[in-house]
């Protein structure tokens, strides 16, 4: 339980440090880029629309910085994060919970499978050390994980969508049709998803299986895998359930590190496809410098990531009872 | 001396780091002497645009006309430097925080401990993106300010671990017992049982480096003028390269940003070999001695 407890406690100071960072990042830079912006949407503006933005990014107020701060933070609570002024006149929150399913189904989704693979293919490759599939497969992921996502998605597309034209390369879905929940529309959906998908999965697959190989190696040698050979249990049995299964520890604490990196990729990736989620959109605002839309976005980023980093930490509590009993 | 020896024969003896050293020094001659492989100004809009490749133009020309082959061999400086500083600042940065916060302990090293995980768990890219757009002329400077900021927390965290486990041992205890001063210890004892792991995350950071960079490029964030890289894709995206039957544009620097990243990961994966006895490859005939 404390490890949970000391988890939450991680999770709200990470939380508030973003939430500082998007207040003082304008303020900090020379000649507050906001006010550059604000000039540029004065007059389409209602006074109480750019009231908004001068309390979000410091513009002609008299106020202190601190006032400014609370107010900044209670707003984010309150969920009160102003008009987009790229889709105006929708909210910033609106956009954003048009994004979010998009990204949370691709990405999540992506996540997931290269997890698994990855683990599967680093817990074989490191049991058959030296063998054809060790040196072909975990070799291979590893270099495909330094190409950048991005460029992937481009020979993807030149590929698949252009030459020998199998799939749709842009948008979530074929543009103009209605979102309904038919299985028309979900098959649509997916034919969609193919290209970034399998992008996302084969540059991120890479690092789950060095960490898994390279962890299933020490497990290897431990006394109680030699143990479990001496008493003439199957190899799968070793393998899955001895083996692998102490070696997946590290792994899962070292989720959080690696999601940040995937989602990093993911937002070039929606980019490179047009795909309407959240990466996408963060790059449409900067293109318009839409400020307030690109700081909701990289706070519901770092929402999102810190979620799921908080499940993966719940899921360790129930594999490992070592974080159960000690702090 | 006998430490570049020990490192040559240690990259010559395992097959992935010779495979890593040897495209890191095709990209390390592209950066230093471009001119000796391509001479004249890469962004001269000498041909006619949008050809395919042919004897002049190797890889085609773009759709300003420009020689696609000249501007691949100018764009490799950019991204090394980029790599290569970027690499070596957020190195210096881990370093220093990684031992501190494991020599120090403590409060100190719950502070830093917490500084290190809360930079660890925000996505970078995202927060990249918002700094690269609200300082509008982001030049190499402010990019590799930016890569560094970001990119420094993973190898701190990695270095601090191995600080704690060498804390207790022996020769750092009578080290202390002698009256050394603390950074000397740091410097001389601690340091140097460091080494391969301080190499190893600098090869990491230089990838981090590398692809974030490319990235910002790509999307338009930075100087669109520099010759690297991310600006070429930048320019092939702007001009739709592959709907227009150019793709060796957009294909060309992609493939130089993935070779130099893989260079990279390449020694660091070796690195890890070299590092770690336990990781080394094993050879069959060891496998099959204990079989018998």
């Amino acid at each position: 339980m404390r490890f949970i407890i000391r988890r939450l406690g991680f999770f709200v100071v990470t939380l508030w440090a973003a939430l500082t960072v998007n207040f003082f990042l304008p303020r900090l830079m020379p000649g507050n880029p906001a006010t550059a912006m604000m000039a540029r949407f004065h007059g389409r503006l209602s006074g109480q629309a750019l009231r908004a933005l001068e309390v979000a990014f410091g513009v002609n107020t008299q106020q202190s910085l601190l006032v400014q701060y609370v107010t900044y933070l209670r707003d984010c609570f309150t969920g009160q994060f102003g008009r987009s002024l790229t889709f105006f006149p929708d909210s910033v929150a609106q956009v954003v919970f048009q994004a979010l399913p998009w990204t949370l189904g691709l990405v999540g989704v992506t996540t997931v499978i290269a997890f698994i693979l990855g683990t599967l293919i680093g817990m074989i490759g490191a049991w058959g050390r030296g063998g054809w599939f060790d040196s072909i497969l975990p070799p291979v992921f590893i270099v495909l994980s330094a190409f950048p996502y991005f460029w992937i998605a481009l020979v993807a597309i030149l590929i698949f969508g252009i030459t020998l034209d199998w799939l749709p390369v842009g948008f979530g879905y074929t543009n103009g049709s209605a979102i309904t929940f038919t299985w028309p529309f979900i098959l649509d959906v997916l034919r969609h998803a193919i290209l970034p998908a399998i992008t996302i999965i084969i540059t991120s697959i890479g690092g789950w299986i060095l960490t898994m190989r390279n962890n299933m190696i020490m497990t290897l040698n431990e006394d109680y895998v030699r143990m479990a050979r001496a008493k003439g249990l199957s190899s799968a049995r070793i393998m899955f359930d001895y083996a692998g299964r102490n070696a997946i520890l590290p792994n899962l604490s070292g989720f959080g590190m690696s999601l940040g990196f995937v989602v990093s990729g993911a937002i070039l990736v929606e980019y490179v496809f047009s795909y309407p989620g959240v990466g996408y959109m963060m790059l449409q605002a900067v293109l318009n410098e839409d400020y307030p839309l690109m700081q909701t976005l990289f706070l519901f980023i770092t929402l999102a990531v810190l979620l799921a980093i908080l499940a993966v930490d719940v899921v360790t509590v129930l594999l490992d009872p070592r974080t159960r009993s000690a702090g | 001396m006998s430490a570049v020896g020990t490192l040559g024969r240690a990259i010559l003896s395992n097959r992935k780091a010779t495979a890593g050293a040897i495209l890191l020094a095709i990209c390390v001659f592209m950066a230093l002497f471009p001119g000796l492989i391509a001479p004249g100004d890469p962004n001269a809009e000498n041909f006619m645009p949008g050809q395919g490749p042919s004897a002049a133009n190797w890889l085609g020309t773009t759709s300003y006309g420009q020689d696609i082959f000249a501007q691949f061999i100018w764009g490799a400086r950019a991204s090394m430097i980029i790599a290569v500083v970027a690499g070596l600042l957020s190195t210096v940065l881990s370093v220093l925080i990684g031992i501190a916060a494991g020599y120090l302990g403590g409060m100190a090293d719950g502070v830093l401990s917490l500084v290190t995980d809360v930079f660890l768990v925000i996505p970078a890219f995202p927060l990249v993106v918002a700094i690269a757009a609200y300082s509008k002329s982001g030049g190499n400077g402010l990019i590799i300010a930016v890569l560094v900021i970001t990119g420094w927390s993973y190898g701190a965290r990695q270095l601090r671990a191995q600080v704690l486990s060498l804390r207790h041992r022996e020769f750092l205890t009578a080290a202390r017992l002698r009256g050394e001063r603390s950074w000397r210890i740091i410097v001389s004892e601690i340091l140097p049982n460091m080494t391969s792991l301080v190499v190893a995350n600098f090869l990491g950071a230089s990838v981090y480096a590398i692809l974030t960079a490319a990235g910002l490029q790509f999307i338009g964030l930075g100087n669109v003028n520099v010759d690297s890289w991310g600006t070429m894709l930048y320019w092939a995206q702007n001009n739709e390269a592959l709907q227009a039957g150019i793709p060796l544009w957009a294909i060309a620097p992609g493939l130089g940003i993935a070779v130099l990243g893989g260079a990279f990961a390449l020694l660091n994966y070796a690195f890890d070999e070299i590092s770690n006895p336990v990781l080394r490859p094993v050879r069959r005939t060891r496998r099959a001695r204990r079989g018998s």
